[in-house]
């Protein structure tokens, strides 16, 4: 869907983003994660055709963003960095503003909306102009600015800022659903929100890629280690440590007792084999009641900060 | 062209959906009224040609005010990244602007159509020249608003585009006062850049292609400098 090459982007003499390559594939949900000034907004900017990029290449399908910018700007919506909108417009206005640009007819253009203002939660201020709206509810129009011609590619940058919860919730539901049959570029800076909503993960620091993977395979593939938790009945510490240490697949155990009756465990092990089973069996071998036994995923802030720290 | 005309319909609608439209319209209508007036049965002729002297003095701080938010304004807030990645090509927005700013001055002329028709029944109005007058207006207007679409288009601050902008067309209606100073070789070119010297040939009534050509390459001019400043920005 998209392909970049040798991606490049100078401000002066700054570079914000340094050759990079991106490889999307259609139907993908992408998140795009960076601390700030990594070079995040300004890849969209180029993606997008706001801004030329250096040097590098853009292909989106089969259209060349130089040849073709408006195939490429009719195929795919766009939502900026704190969704800037005209203030002095109704919501209804520019949706309709917005549609009419975007080329749809007449009857599509009013069902669009409609569909719309209830898939984005803002039938409610239809009527009100856009700068009297909250943070939230802007964020929620520019949502639908985006949708509107119900484009194959979509690209947001930081959807969910300035969100309440339970609306982070529901925008990353319409993401989610979305995502099922179109292709998605997002941008953030929250890993939560990459973690519960991407397929796929590219990391950028300083203008470089610095990690693109699946976000199972990224959780694997940094760092050689995990945790497994476990809380165990009628066991003491000192038998658990014995039973545990000399075995060569654990690296570490953490014991914590927490009443007279009840032990808890932190068992590290090696990444390279799935230990589950074994624990269980050298747990089952004693008369020990097994009571918790869970797998600690590896955070995606840890994989994040030791990636981004490095450079 | 049909984007042109979306975008066109946008910034018109939001001319009236801000207080703007209604001070400028006001205190042009305003200004001209007691200018033109003030002297109109002093000189006891029934005619316009004081009015018409008097609009490309009142233009060069009216029509700045006018085009000084459609680039700055959108630059400022950010919605120039939106509507740039919707399907439109530059030359779309900035015709769509320009229109939008032209048919407004129209708007802010009409009113004024009360003053010849006053004027014909006290006496008897000679109507060419008020004709030629009118589409001289619109002309000095679409040139000026060019030159303050392009001086919009240089910055996000929207008072300095206004500075810039009265700079510029004040400037082109000023010219042809200093001839006297200059030296006959250079008399005749900034005669020929002069706004005011175009404009008063018109609004004798004579209608002149070299005159109208020069409105259409100043329009042209600044809506072509401010689509090379925009491709800049990219």
């Amino acid at each position: 869907m998209i392909h970049a090459e040798n991606l490049t982007k100078y401000y002066h003499d700054l570079c914000a983003v340094d050759h990079i390559n991106l490889d999307i594939k259609k139907g993908e949900i992408v998140g795009f994660l960076g601390p700030n000034g990594a070079g995040k907004t300004t890849t969209m900017r180029m993606l997008t055709g706001f801004f030329k990029p250096t040097s590098g290449s853009i292909h989106v399908k089969e259209y060349d963003i130089e040849e073709n910018p408006l195939e490429i700007k009719q195929l795919l919506g766009y939502l900026p960095e704190s969704a800037p909108l005209y203030h002095e417009m109704l919501t209804y206005d520019y949706l309709n503003y917005v549609a009419d640009i975007r080329q749809l007819d007449r009857k599509k253009k009013t069902a669009r909306i409609s569909e719309l203002a209830d898939l984005c939660g803002i039938r409610e201020v239809m009527h009100k102009p856009v700068g009297e709206l909250s943070k939230g509810y802007k964020q929620r129009v520019g949502l639908a600015h985006a949708m509107i011609n119900d484009p194959e590619l979509l690209v947001l940058d930081e959807p969910t800022s300035g969100l309440d919860p339970n609306q982070i919730v529901e925008i990353r539901d319409i993401i989610k659903n979305i995502g099922m049959e179109k292709t998605v570029l997002l941008s953030t800076h929250i890993l939560s929100e990459a973690e519960a909503t991407c397929d796929r993960v590219i990391i950028i620091d300083q203008g470089k890629i610095v990690a693109d993977a699946d976000i199972d395979a990224l959780k694997q593939s940094v760092g050689g280690e995990y945790i497994i938790n476990i809380t165990l009945k009628n066991a003491a510490i000192e038998e658990v440590e014995r039973e545990f240490k000399p075995v060569d697949w654990i690296t570490g155990i953490k014991t914590m007792d927490e009443d007279k009756t009840v032990l808890r465990a932190k068992v590290t092990c090696n990444a390279s084999r799935d230990i589950r089973e074994d624990l269980y069996k050298m747990i089952k071998n004693r008369d020990w009641i097994l009571l918790e036994f869970h797998q600690e995923a590896r955070s995606l802030e840890k994989i994040f900060m030791e990636l981004t720290r490095e450079n | 062209m049909r984007q042109a005309i979306h975008i066109f319909k946008r910034e018109f609608n939001s001319y009236f959906l801000s207080p703007i439209a209604y001070i400028v319209i006001s205190i042009f209508l305003l200004v001209t009224g007691w200018f033109f007036f003030s002297t109109f049965f002093i000189n006891n002729q029934a005619g316009m040609r004081n009015f018409f002297n008097l609009l490309p003095y009142i233009f060069s701080f009216v029509v700045p005010a006018i085009t000084m938010r459609l680039f700055s304004e959108e630059l400022n807030v950010g919605t120039y990244e939106i509507l740039v990645t919707m399907p439109v090509t530059s030359v779309d927005v900035i015709l769509g602007k320009f229109m939008a700013a032209v048919i407004f001055i129209g708007v802010m002329l009409a009113p004024t159509l009360a003053y010849p028709a006053f004027i014909s029944m006290l006496g008897d109005l000679d109507w060419g020249p008020v004709l030629g007058g009118y589409i001289g207006a619109l002309l000095l207007g679409a040139a000026y608003s060019a030159i303050g679409v392009f001086a919009s288009s240089l910055t996000r601050n929207q008072i300095i585009a206004f500075i810039i902008g009265v700079v510029l067309c004040f400037g082109l209606t000023l010219i042809d006062q200093i001839l006297f100073f200059l030296p006959s070789l250079i008399v005749g070119f900034f005669q020929y850049i002069s706004a005011d010297y175009h404009f008063q040939n018109i609004s004798k009534g004579l209608i002149d292609s070299r005159d109208i050509l020069y409105f259409l390459s100043v329009s042209f001019a600044g809506l072509y400098g401010s689509d090379l400043v925009m491709q800049g920005k990219k």
